[in-house]
């Protein structure tokens, strides 16, 4: 049980107990925290849009001060416009992780590996924490590790639909094969899909929509963290086999009451 | 002046930190890109704002992704 105990992530250079990462979207201000404590996230995205001098609120005020922030680069439709976002993102002085997302398609919100490589490439030089959003694609995933990502973060569903792991055979081929956290990202929109994705030997999770959508956010939050913990434990347990076919008997077959 | 994409004139000689003040921005939410440099802090009280400029003015907000 000490290995459970002992479990952390590292991301960064950075230690994290927390395998939860939650999306700040779509939440009333008042509501965040609850959602970050019962979540027990360590690491929130947060997003950058022009300031407006007559909304004094700031989501800033709003999140736990000892979280990790993970600005994402949402809007940037090719690498140069990610690269713009993320440097703004890092003179308004939390951090150098960057979770960069490049979208040009507005109907499927999916993104474009190879920009987003080229922008993973310049900001990693930049000595940014790169933790790009892709679509999971081996030969990608291997060209963000060559040009120094963080972490690899593949959409399991399109962004916000909750529709679960979708793409599951490719990302357990980047969690096989990249050697790098992989981070299943976007699309998951149960507690039950993101145990399976720790217990397929992901990171982390991350989810927004899922705990935004369901009617008590807070406590959805908390499933999540449970699942995730529990998908965890069970990745580092090692899942018993699986039979071909028949059955084996959990007790001895012998000494029954009728022999 | 262009001012995250709304036209502003600038009516008179003013620094950024002046015309940030006047506007009610908290300068410790926000940063600046003007013709697509970023401004570091401590140059806003120097920084003199021409009508030609082009300027960015950003904070964070919540997001996931998009």
């Amino acid at each position: 049980m000490e290995t459970i105990k002992n479990d952390t992530f590292v991301l960064g250079g950075k230690e994290f107990h927390s395998r939860f990462i939650l999306g700040s979207g779509k939440f009333s201000q008042q509501l965040i925290r609850d959602v970050m404590e019962y979540g027990g996230s360590e690491i929130a995205t947060i997003a950058l849009r022009r300031a407006n001098a007559d909304s004094p609120e700031n989501i800033l005020d709003y999140l736990p001060k000892n979280l990790t922030l993970l600005p994402n680069t949402s809007g940037a439709r090719n690498a140069d416009e990610a690269v713009r976002i993320a440097r703004l993102s890092r003179a308004l002085g939390c951090g150098d992780f960057v979770k960069v997302e490049v979208i040009p398609d507005t109907k499927y919100l999916l993104p474009d590996n190879a920009e987003t490589i080229r922008a993973t490439e310049i900001l990693s030089k930049e000595g940014f924490h790169v933790l790009p959003y892709m679509y999971p694609d081996l030969i990608a995933a291997r060209r963000l590790a060559d040009a120094g990502a963080a972490a690899i973060m593949p959409l399991g569903a399109p962004i916000g639909s909750n529709k679960g792991l979708r793409t599951k055979d490719f990302i357990q081929i980047l969690i096989d094969e990249i050697d790098l956290p992989i981070i299943v990202d976007a699309g998951i929109g149960a507690p039950s899909q993101a145990c399976e994705a720790m217990e397929m030997g992901a990171a982390a999770v991350m989810a927004n929509t899922a705990v935004a959508t369901a009617d008590n956010c807070p406590m959805m939050a908390h499933a999540f963290k449970l699942a995730i913990e529990a998908g965890r434990a069970a990745y580092l347990a090692k899942l018993g086999r699986v039979l071909e076919s028949g059955a084996e008997a959990s007790s001895p077959l012998t000494g029954f009451l009728q022999d | 002046m262009q001012v995250n994409g709304v036209s502003i004139p600038l009516e008179k000689p003013q620094t950024l930190l002046e015309f940030l003040n006047e506007k009610g921005y908290n300068l410790h939410r926000i940063a600046v890109e003007r013709n697509e440099k970023i401004e570091a802090k401590e140059d806003y009280a120097t920084i003199l704002l021409q009508d030609s400029d082009v300027i960015e003015i950003v904070s964070f907000m919540g997001g996931g992704a998009c």
